[in-house]
């Protein structure tokens, strides 16, 4: 390529094509289970079929006695090395919920490891399992968390009501005499079912121990091999520089594979006690039973309006289930729910208080936009309110929306906003519909008997909050001496599309072809420490460390050149892997010489100039948060005999700053939308009253298909961010608005029946009750 | 049970092997042939990350056994693009409108389209849907999967697809 056609290269803001593509596509990538290493033996667990049991005892002789099988595990063998236990995510000093590695005494859920097989192969590992007998004695288990307070059982000893952790957040008192003189109250109990991230990749890791060198080399499933180092250093005491983590492809992970679980843990423990490397898989059933839960909670939430629809003040008291061992500790995370719930409403007074609470099921884990319970009881909350005032749902958000003009805007529980559009993305949404247009069909189709509806949801997102174990990030650049370059960052692909991320960030960073860059990621003996694919954090943390340390690299590059070319360094641009003065395009250097000069004639640089062109550099952001918005908009029409709901459109108007990768920015909202309308419609992680999981298979928990998904359109408002290049996090806010939307759309079209809906999943069932007016919440 | 030896053809070349009958075709090509572009998602034939194409039929790897695919020809995802790793037209069109992000799913869904585009050279969007209604993806919505179908089919859509033999 010329220097001149480079010249007009810019390749942050472009749909470049992905560098992870070539290798996924053809069947070349490297996940966890294409790991094989020489005498690899596999592992398999013995899990409860009860939901609460004390254990008896555990006779493995029947299995230990098979051909091939090397050992059976159980909790007395393994437990006791443990060392520490406890994620940087979170912190050593919280007051953690327990999480044995296998379980200890008594099991408290159905799939709660028991005992780990390990054999010469999983199909023996599995038949093996069969054979170890478990003597178990049945206990009463405490299967509804909403219940579980005023249960005489308890799913852990000390922890009274079966609580495990409350935040009492802003005091309900103070907004009682607002809500007690206010014309308008609507108040509502809202409930959300239980729902998993699934990953179509299910959890795995290979953890190998070379007993001569004292390292241990792990590959894992992780959305972040930093944190899997880390933890694993600890629990086994390890130091860290013995242990490697090496995570080339992750599956998806969606929150689940933020850190390691229970079954991590014991591949962990048992890597220095059998003969070879070891390996586990989960498999599906496994999965659904046991890699954790998200989003089932119910919260009693209110919201108080004047005569004009100006919101006067809002309330939630949120009560989520952890399930029998959450990972991490769901306490705090918990607290953004109640702080979050005014969103980017104008709400003078709030209040709010979370409680967590045990139960006999699968543990609570991370999932994509975990406070996200305050957008869908907010967002159903305003439309009923509208419906009770005769209003329409979009003018009263219109007279509540945050405008531009009122940033910096501290919302009653003390969020600082800045830098967001809620009112912009709004209008911008409902102009892509043309909403005027599509009531006036609403009003035609009604009359014809057809239920159409549309609804909305606009949040406010906290993203790549730099905290602890995200504080953080960082980047190496190596500029060979062929001048090509190389960009090391923690990363590993998990489907946020980072690695092309960072060859384009660093492309433009050092001005050079696309194609001479390339990415070293997701192995902790070569990148520099990195939180992980969390939070909405990659894009905006990764563009820090990238410019952080390309800077370094520019000031060398320029003072090499400004000596060869006799110029001043104010005077060089780097532009197609060429420096040269500015406004002379025929002069100059390329980097491959430059490089060669800083690699093999040292003697030729310019004095103070360090010999070699790479470097290291940490992005440590100035703000704590950095704020996205967005709103979601979705048209239905409902069945009201059948109960099926066919989504009809669906739009997103995102502010996600300037946008690196516009394909992976839509990319990611296209996938978090797709999850949400899950949730909203077909996904449930259910138990039956015996607390049985009733699905562990694809046939039970019902993931969306392409055939029920509409086409789903964006709009983009860019409003940059105080943090680098601007740009803002995306991963999440997909998850956040789809089931409100989804949910109000329903509503909307349900409306002439006088159904008000207060809990999720919409299945045919709970829509035709609530048509048939069957179902209690339903008002006229 | 004894083990049984299988002969078959997988992506042109001869492979045989002694195998538990019980052994499926997914963990054959996984482990005997070290072909791990076949992957798997659920092992109980819903989530179709494990499809190939046995005599040019896309079947789901993780409900056939290793047993019943002897003396057949075999297609993975590893066997569409060009030996010299030149993309096909399926797989440059999902490249092309971001048909991927984590890549799990994505060979199923490689395989899948590349037996329906064969097949429906130029299928409506209906039958686009329902084509692919049998493969699950997490990570993108569907949107750029849908888009790279739509891209990938016409009139020669078909022409690069191995032949259904069976």
């Amino acid at each position: 390529m010329t220097g001149a056609a480079a010249a007009a290269a810019r390749y942050a803001g472009t749909r470049v094509p992905r560098v992870e593509d070539p290798r996924l596509l053809t069947g070349h990538g490297t996940y966890v289970d294409d790991v094989t290493r020489p005498g690899m033996l596999h592992a398999c667990f013995v899990r409860s079929p009860l939901a609460r049991a004390r254990i008896l005892g555990v006779d493995a002789a029947e299995a230990l006695a098979a051909d091939g099988v090397h050992a059976v595990f159980t909790a007395a063998d393994l437990n006791p090395d443990v060392r520490e236990q406890w994620y940087t995510l979170i912190g050593k000093d919280v007051p953690d919920t327990p999480r044995p590695p296998l379980a200890e005494g008594e099991v408290r859920f159905v799939g709660d490891p028991v005992a780990m097989v390990v054999a010469t192969d999983r199909y023996v590992a599995e038949d093996a399992a069969e054979l170890v007998a478990v003597d178990y004695e049945p206990l009463p288990p405490v299967v509804d968390y909403a219940a579980a307070g005023e249960s005489a059982e308890l799913v852990h000893d000390g922890y009274p009501g079966n609580v495990a952790g409350e935040f009492p957040g802003a005091p309900f008192e103070d907004v009682e005499p607002v809500f007690a003189e206010a014309p308008v109250v609507v108040r509502r109990t809202i409930r959300q079912q239980a729902c998993s991230q699934v990953p179509i990749e299910t959890r795995g890791i290979v953890a190998e121990w070379s007993a001569p060198s004292g390292e241990l080399t792990i590959w894992a499933a992780t959305q972040s091999p930093h944190e899997v180092r880390l933890f694993c250093s600890r629990l086994l005491g390890l130091p860290e520089q013995r242990v490697r983590v090496v995570m080339r492809d992750t599956g998806g992970g969606f929150g689940q594979k933020v850190i390691p679980q229970r079954e991590d843990m014991c591949v962990m423990l048992a890597a220095r006690k059998v003969p070879g490397p070891l390996k586990w898989i989960e498999d599906r059933r496994e999965n659904l039973q046991s890699a954790g839960m998200a989003r089932h909670a119910h919260g009693d939430v209110r919201i108080a309006l004047d005569d004009g629809g100006a919101i006067l003040a809002a309330a939630i008291d949120y009560v989520e289930d952890v399930g029998a061992y959450p990972v991490p500790w769901p306490v705090g995370t918990s607290a953004a729910v109640g702080m979050f719930f005014p969103g980017p409403y104008r709400v003078p007074k709030a209040a709010w208080a979370t409680a967590s609470v045990f139960s006999n099921t699968s543990g609570r884990t991370a999932y994509r936009g975990p406070w996200q319970f305050e957008s869908l009881a907010r967002e159903l909350l305003l439309d009923s309110a509208a419906r009770k005032m005769g209003l329409d749902p979009a003018e009263l958000r219109r007279r509540n929306l945050l405008r531009r003009d009122e940033l910096p805007y501290t919302n009653p529980c003390g969020v600082p906003y800045d830098g967001i559009t809620p009112l912009e993305t709004f209008e911008q949404a409902l102009k892509m519909l043309d909403y005027e247009a599509f009531r006036r069909e609403q009003e035609l189709a009604r009359a014809e008997g057809r239920y159409i509806g549309v609804g909305t949801c606009t949040y406010v997102e906290p993203t790549s909050a730099a905290m602890a174990l995200h504080a953080t990030e960082g980047a190496t650049i190596r500029i060979e001496p062929s001048g090509k370059v190389n960009v090391y960052v923690s990363g590993g692909s998990s489907g946020n599309s980072i690695e092309t991320t960072v060859v384009q960030l660093t492309a433009d960073a050092l001005g050079v072809d696309i194609a001479d860059v390339s990415t070293v990621q997701g192995d902790t003996a070569v990148t520099p420490f990195g939180g992980g694919a969390a939070g909405s954090r990659s894009g905006s943390m990764t563009a820090g460390a990238v410019a952080e340390t390309a800077s370094v690299l520019r000031e060398r590059i320029v003072a090499i050149a400004a000596h060869r070319l006799e110029a001043d360094p104010g005077d060089i641009e780097l532009d197609g892997g060429r420096a040269r003065v500015r406004g002379v395009p025929e002069s100059g250097v390329t980097l491959a010489e430059i490089a060669n000069a800083a690699y093999f004639q040292p003697e030729t640089l310019p004095p103070d100039v360090p010999a070699g062109l790479e470097a290291s550099g940490r992005y440590r952001p100035e703000h704590p948060l950095i704020y996205a918005n967005a709103t979601h908009l979705c048209t239905c029409e409902v069945d009201v005999v059948t109960g099926a709901v066919k989504l009809l459109r669906y739009i997103v108007s995102e502010d996600c700053g300037p946008m690196i990768n516009p394909n992976v920015v839509e990319g990611q909202i296209a996938g978090g939308v797709v999850q949400g309308i899950g949730n909203a419609l077909c996904e449930h992680l259910a138990y039956d009253a015996e607390g049985n999981p009733v699905a562990t298979t694809f046939m039970d928990y019902l993931l969306p298909t392409a055939a029920e998904i509409p086409d789903i359109e964006y709009g983009h408002v860019e409003t940059p961010s105080p943090g680098p290049g601007g740009y803002k996090g995306v991963g999440e806010g997909g998850a956040i608005g789809a089931p409100p939307a989804v949910a109000n759309a329903v509503a909307d079209a349900l409306a002439p029946f006088g159904a008000e809906i207060t809990s999720l999943p919409l299945t045919p069932e709970t829509i035709v009750a609530l048509v048939r007016g069957a179902d209690g919440t339903v008002t006229r | 049970m004894a083990d049984v030896t299988v002969r078959m053809r997988v992506n042109g070349g001869p492979r045989s092997a002694s195998v538990p009958p019980r052994l499926t075709l997914a963990d054959f090509l996984r482990e005997r042939c070290g072909l791990t572009g076949t992957h798997l998602g659920c092992e109980h034939g819903v989530c179709g990350a494990c499809t190939v194409l046995l005599d040019g039929q896309a079947v789901r790897a993780c409900l056939v056994l290793a047993v019943q695919a002897d003396g057949a020809e075999i297609t993975t995802v590893e066997g569409i693009a060009s030996p010299d790793g030149e993309l096909s037209r399926v797989q440059q069109a999902f490249r092309d409108h971001h048909g991927l992000q984590c890549g799990f799913c994505t060979p199923g869904f490689v395989v899948s389209v590349t037996a329906f585009l064969r097949d429906n050279p130029d299928p409506t969007d209906e039958q686009i849907r329902d084509g692919l209604s049998g493969n699950l993806c997490r990570c993108t919505g569907y949107q750029g999967i849908l888009k790279a179908v739509r891209a990938a089919a016409g009139p020669s859509a078909g022409a690069a697809a191995p032949e259904e033999t069976g």
